[in-house]
């Protein structure tokens, strides 16, 4: 009556391993910390599994058992108690080594994923918002600290060290396909550091529930070849470029007039705000809303024509803008390379 | 029937005969030499819940209360398990707009405090109020108006939590509801309140309970049942009410530091005036690790209850069983830390709870082992409670190791908040506890009743849950390492988890109609089913002794225990003690250690007291979500019910 179910159970599962690979897999790692973290988890699954399957075998032995006729059940055989109690003792004491076993395993991937940044150059500032993610590039000058949001260009093959906070609730920075998670806890400062092999785009998301918009809140981790990387940071420090058409001009000027300029930011602009991303070089990036759009002139109109449509509950306001109005922001911004 | 005289054999009798001091109206008649429908007329008389409404509401009676328990549990659990449904509704497909966020983050939290606060826990202490007072031979509960006190609690704490959902006021902060989410400066509104407040209220039914089930094993059990030869449900629910009465305090601090924060402006968790946000998580899980042992350790004991009974023979290794549900009970509290793992705790002080975590795993391996040993005999009896005892040792495995992985640190940082963590939770309590119930439900529900649910449905509702369960559990690990989190009300189509999620939702809702088909089989065999006797199952321990369903005594004469098995041991007939009064609520009270019977003592009488007091209390909880002025007036209403409540009654015992 079992072995179908079992069969069909097996079927399952090994249909479903076979999509393993994905964007943001923890079984599918780009960098030394996550691959050590998943073969981790392979090897606890393995063994986890055979244990399973040695539990299940003991349970359905007895069904292979013909049926005692026994009739008073107070009447044991000693012989066999003996036996059982061998049998028990026998398999606690496996459970006893295989759980130090794994401890000590455990003890020692932690100070291998400790180890990875130890000679991290780069060290960057993830502040965690509802919903998006302030991001700062840390320098011992000022004026090459640059800050920008949601979307993190890191050098490929380098370790970098993450310093991660809150100013509001508690969120979690958790890029899978990289390194495990850590919490960004208002009052605490957190340390992940974490490398990517190779350029590539990584996904990461909130892990820590952080109220409505917990499910679009996610980054991008850019990595890219060293001289890349230095051309893109040199290119994100410099101000944002004056608007070209008559169109995105009229943009640059609504946007100073209206409400967005009480919480944004545009380098080179009086627009100064910090309480939501830095749109200094917006057009740049590939996703808008923290990942909850990609980037493109229809996307941004949407966005900022029904903000709570799209991410309800998000703190981006409604701004009264008639049709022409939006055109104009929207050229303005996607200039904002 | 042999009988042993507790006035001959306690001296007891010096107490009740006259005795200058004493006033003589102590004394009435006693069962001794009363033929058994005389008896049963006396006791009857007495023991029985008046009838009418207020003889209702006043009833005392330990399997009243616990059936009133058992069936608002039963609706609670519905309740949390449409939740449910309407959250794989949504999640069957990528950005879907059935639910939005507002709706989704209201159903999470309110399945999770309503299948923690309101089904579980509640059902397995309400199990414990049924039987435990039948397992020990005694005939009510200990503290029986604080009994029937908790149960009004609990009902009022789980109607305010659905009352509120149903304004669309429900807590949206998750079931253990972090600062500051939930804190007065990000959780507007009232919801974070009602939270808080919705888990003092049941709190307190839970500790009340804890309180009756500890005195009432440690004192009320039959003459000669010694620590030895107390079943192991009944140790693991005293284990159980240990671990409630450390526990539930953690939570209820942690929910009053959290209304003072909202309510009266402390800033205990607020980290730019010197509190600290982490603070709420380590009182939370000092409380919630527990939690989980607190439903599944009464799990663990119907389990050894049912497994005898099909293996035909004692459990093996009983000792064993019994000091690992102690040590189960001890480590669950050393391990909290491991719901922190990614909070950046220091490294070493983490690894530390790893190793606590894993050692856990040593007393539950062993309380498996001892089943999987004693069903070694031979093919046991396979009925419908077997079968979710076989499917609980099937899915608890799964869950417990994978509870091993998590246990380690780095492991869990890529796991922790995500499905596999959900997949491993609901292995634990749904396979851990959930099954181990179902079961206990077809084992013990012809007790209840007086008739059996059929065999038949049985085995359908079996099959369906086991499947339903797997195939909407089993992926789920799999789109966590995917990485899908936990409390998303979305996700995007292009990160591949569609699929994976319509396969889920199409096991939940197999899982669902099973519950559907259970519903179905407990009514039709409350009112069809074939009688069940006193024993349909030939099992050892003393709830099978009485009738079914057990009169309100309980016990027409207490029976006297020579052996762990008593039923077994004794064919013929079990002995009994006799010498109790039957015009007058009289129980044994008998030695800790070794159950010898030691004085007479009397049961409260029924009394709307109780309810007068819930009604109190709970007015007192619901309006302090407002004001803290309220716990200053509602001090009032709840002095003058407990004044009635304890007002004494003239009875020469009170006078003493």
């Amino acid at each position: 009556m079992r072995r179908p179910v079992f069969a069909a159970f097996g079927t399952a599962c090994v249909l479903l391993l076979q999509g393993c690979a994905g964007w943001q897999s923890a079984l599918d790692p780009k960098g030394p910390a996550a691959s050590e973290l998943a073969w981790l988890i392979w090897f606890f699954t393995g063994l986890c599994a055979l244990i399973w399957l040695l539990v299940m075998i003991a349970l359905a032995a007895p069904l292979a058992m013909r049926s005692r006729t026994r009739s008073d059940p107070l009447v044991l055989d000693p012989g066999a108690e003996h036996r059982k109690a061998r049998a028990v003792w026998t398999a606690l004491g496996a459970t006893t080594v295989i759980l130090i076993g794994l401890t000590l395993l455990s003890f020692f991937a932690n100070r291998t994923l400790a180890a990875i940044g130890s000679d991290a150059e780069l060290t960057i500032r993830v502040t965690g918002h509802q919903w998006w993610w302030e991001v700062r590039y840390e320098d011992a000058q000022p004026s090459r600290i640059l800050t920008t949001a949601n979307e993190i260009h890191i050098p490929a093959g380098e370790p970098v060290r993450f310093i991660v906070t809150s100013t509001d609730v508690i969120h979690s920075f958790w890029v899978p396909t990289l390194a495990g998670k850590l919490d960004l806890i208002p009052g605490h400062e957190n340390v992940l550091d974490l490398k990517a092999d190779k350029p590539g785009v990584y996904r990461g998301q909130c892990a820590e529930f952080c109220g409505q918009q917990h499910a679009n809140m996610s980054t991008l981790i850019v990595a890219e070849p060293r001289p890349v990387f230095d051309a893109w940071l040199n290119d994100q420090l410099r101000s944002a470029v004056a608007p070209v058409s008559a169109e995105a001009s009229a943009g640059a000027a609504l946007f100073l007039d209206r409400a967005c300029v009480m919480c944004h930011k545009i380098g080179g602009t009086v627009a100064g705000g910090t309480v939501a991303p830095d749109l200094t070089h917006i057009a740049s990036r590939q996703t808008l809303a923290a990942g909850t759009l990609t980037m493109s002139r229809g996307n941004l109109a949407a966005w900022i024509a029904d903000p709570q449509g799209i991410k309800p509950g998000a703190h981006m306001p409604v701004v009264d803008l008639n049709g022409d109005e939006l055109n104009a922001i929207v050229a303005y911004l996607e200039g904002l390379k | 029937m042999s009988s042993s005289d507790l006035t001959s054999e306690r001296g007891l009798a010096r107490q009740a005969t006259p005795k200058g001091d004493l006033a003589p109206e102590r004394d009435g008649p006693r069962d001794t030499g009363l033929d058994d429908a005389t008896l049963h007329r006396w006791l009857e008389r007495t023991w029985r819940t008046k009838p009418g409404i207020i003889g209702a509401l006043s009833s005392v009676d330990h399997k009243v209360v616990a059936r009133r328990y058992l069936v608002t549990a039963f609706v609670f659990l519905c309740l949390g398990g449409l939740n449910a449904v309407a959250m794989r509704i949504q999640l069957s497909g990528p950005q879907r707009g059935l639910i939005g966020p507002d709706l989704y983050n209201q159903l999470f939290t309110m399945h999770g405090v309503t299948m923690m606060f309101l089904f579980a826990v509640p059902i397995v202490q309400a199990t414990g109020i049924y039987l435990v007072p039948l397992m020990v031979g005694t005939r009510n509960i200990a503290f029986p108006r604080l009994n029937a006190f908790s149960y009004w609690i609990y009902v009022s704490g789980g109607i305010f939590a659905w009352a509120s959902f149903a304004l669309s006021m429900a807590p949206d902060v998750g079931w253990f509801a972090y600062v500051p989410l939930s804190g007065p400066e990000f959780g507007p509104g009232k919801r974070a309140d009602v939270w808080a407040q919705m888990i003092t209220y049941t709190e307190v039914s839970s500790l009340a309970v804890a309180v009756a089930t500890i005195v009432t094993v440690f004192k009320q059990r039959a003459p000669g049942m010694s620590l030895d030869k107390i079943p192991l449900y009944v140790w693991a629910m005293l284990v159980t009410s240990f671990v409630v009465v450390f526990a539930m305090p953690a939570v209820m601090i942690t929910s009053t530091f959290l209304i003072l924060d909202r309510l009266v402006g402390t800033h205990i968790f607020n980290p730019a005036e010197g509190g600290d946000a982490l603070l709420f998580q380590h009182l939370f899980w000092f409380f919630g690790h527990p939690e989980v042992y607190i439903i599944f350790l009464p799990a663990t004991g119907m389990v050894s209850s049912i497994i005898p009974a099909f293996a035909r023979r004692p459990v093996f290794g009983h000792l064993g069983l019994v000091l690992s549900l102690i040590a189960v009970g001890f480590l669950s509290f050393g391990l909290w830390v491991h719901h922190m793992f990614a909070t950046g705790l220091p490294k070493l002080g983490a690894s530390f709870f790893t190793a606590s975590s894993m050692m856990i795993a040593i007393p539950n391996g062993l309380q498996i082992f001892c089943w999987l040993a004693t069903m070694w005999d031979g093919r046991p009896v396979i009925r419908t409670p077997l079968l979710f005892v076989f499917g609980f040792v099937f899915t608890f495995v799964i869950g417990g190791l994978t509870g091993v992985m998590v246990a380690s640190v780095p492991l869990d940082l890529q796991v922790h908040d995500t499905y596999f963590v959900v997949a491993h939770f609901h292995y634990v309590l749904i396979g851990g506890s959930v099954f181990p119930l179902l079961g206990a439900a077809y084992f013990w529900l012809p007790k209840l009743t007086g008739r059996m649910m059929s065999e038949r449905l049985g085995r359908w509702h079996f099959w369906m849950a086991f499947i339903g369960f797997n195939a909407a559990f089993f992926p789920m690990h799999l789109v966590g390492l995917w990485g899908m989190p936990r409390r998303v009300y979305t996700y995007p189509a292009e990160l591949g988890w569609g699929n994976i999620n319509l396969f889920i939702t199409a096991g939940a809702a197999v899982f669902f109609l099973s519950f559907v088909l259970f519903t179905f089989n407990m009514l039709h065999g409350a009112l069809r089913g074939a009688p069940a006797g006193n024993n349909p199952w030939d099992a050892g321990t003393l709830e099978w002794a009485t009738t079914s369903p057990p009169p309100s005594y309980n016990f027409a004469r207490i029976p006297v225990v020579t052996h762990a098995e008593p039923l077994w041991a004794e064919r013929e007939a079990l002995p009994v003690a006799t010498g109790l009064r039957v015009d007058a609520r009289e129980l044994v009270i008998s030695t800790v250690a070794e159950a010898r019977p030691d004085i007479r003592e009397k049961s409260a009488t029924p009394s709307i007291w109780p309810l007068f007091a819930a009604i109190a209390v709970g007015a007192t909880f619901l309006y302090s979500i407002f004001t803290p002025w309220a716990v200053v007036w509602g001090a009032l209403p709840i002095a003058i019910t407990l004044i009635g409540w304890f007002w004494p009654k003239g009875d020469p015992e009170d006078e003493e």
